[in-house]
């Protein structure tokens, strides 16, 4: 589809893209503003199945059973939702299990909310404890180079990988 | 006034888990089989003599549900079966909410329910006090639910593991005993190459 020059393409839907290009067929989500797009895109796409969590470690249990029966997902979150996955991550490093999340970053640069910070300061701390590495994506042309990263160290060479889309990318919400 | 009084429920936790969860799941070289850990881990590992199509949980409590959620949704084509114990299976209730929503019809759980934390020395779990979790995964939106609580329920649980068009949810209520200890391999990277070579061929 051509896109006016007024109307840029979105950099949410470059990333929609490269996941579908990428042969990812599950998304799983708590739902969040910063991944609204997504959400959205995946629920009304017939080929994937977008899949709705009550809390953030389901999706990380969900993404071990899809491998096992050679699926592709990933998991979509905001920071807070990290701290839920936790012990949930031991079924991703013990069994090396391919782990790919997003995470929409809260609690750092602009944040209103002073709830925000404990979690989202501590996100790259705890991933990295627990064998995720982390890319961080500030500005929006590098989400293409960097979604890319993530998905040849997930799928390729079977690593666990949070991309960390940081509020100075998102935009920090207005209170 | 007369108080006429239901006819009392049968015993739960009554039932011999070494009968019971055999007689469940019957060939079980039909399933792709997930187990959460502890007893259930044990007993499925026995029952299918380590099979490359059963993947045990040695960890991650709470894991079993969604992790057969993840694999009935990669392969339609096969049954998924979940087997887990109570207190599992308390710990991951959201997951049932989760599963009931998407309702894949090739999934099935099946949560052998003694009341215990019996791994850790045989504490007794909210279903010994009052938690009816066939309840709560039929009001997670479970259409296919059934409790196996005197042998005269085992065929139904049986016939609903098996069953297709919705996912399913058996809990069998057995006396707080092991199973049968199987050899467990909790190399977990070394089960999931194992079964993913056995599913999807060596690549």
């Amino acid at each position: 589809m051509v896109r006016s020059a007024e109307q840029p393409k979105r950099w949410q839907d470059d990333l929609y893209e490269e996941l579908k290009k990428a042969n990812v067929t599950q998304f799983c989500y708590v739902p969040d503003a910063g991944h609204s797009v997504l959400i959205d895109r995946s629920l009304a796409d017939p080929e994937v199945h977008s899949i709705g969590l009550t809390s953030e470690e389901e999706g990380v249990a969900m993404l071990a059973g899809a491998d096992l029966g050679g699926a592709r997902g990933v998991l979509l979150m905001q920071s807070s939702g990290v701290g839920n996955c936790i012990n949930m991550l031991s079924l991703i490093k013990g069994s090396r299990f391919p782990f790919l999340a997003i995470v929409s970053m809260r609690g750092e640069f602009g944040e209103g909310n002073a709830w925000q910070f404990a979690m989202g300061q501590a996100v790259e701390q705890v991933m990295s404890a627990m064998g995720v590495i982390c890319l961080r994506v500030e500005r929006p042309e590098d989400v293409v180079a960097t979604i890319n990263a993530a998905l040849t160290m997930t799928f390729r060479a079977g690593q666990s990988v949070a991309v960390l889309l940081a509020q100075k990318l998102l935009g920090a919400k207005k209170f | 006034m007369k108080i006429e009084r239901l006819p009392a429920a049968p015993a739960r936790f009554a039932l011999e888990r070494t009968k019971v969860v055999p007689a469940l799941i019957g060939r079980h070289q039909d399933f792709l089989i997930i187990t959460g850990l502890a007893g259930a881990v044990y007993e499925v590992s026995a029952l299918t003599d380590n099979a490359d199509y059963f993947y045990g949980l040695g960890g991650a409590m709470g894991a079993a549900s969604m992790m057969g959620l993840g694999l009935a949704l990669a392969q339609p084509k096969r049954k998924v079966l979940v087997v887990t114990g109570d207190g599992e299976m308390l710990m991951s209730l959201g997951s049932l909410c989760t599963v009931a929503t998407v309702n894949p019809p090739n999934l099935s759980i099946l949560c052998v329910d003694n009341g215990h934390y019996g791994e850790t020395g045989y504490q007794i779990s909210h279903t010994s006090r009052c938690v009816d979790l066939e309840a709560i995964a039929r009001g997670a939106g479970i259409r296919l639910t059934h409790s196996v609580i005197i042998e005269a329920d085992i065929a139904e649980g049986a016939r609903l593991l098996r069953a297709g068009g919705d996912t399913s949810f058996v809990l069998a209520s057995v006396k707080p005993t092991d199973g049968p200890k199987g050899m467990l391999n909790l190399n977990g990277a070394e089960c999931r190459d194992i079964f993913r070579r056995a599913l999807l061929g060596p690549h």
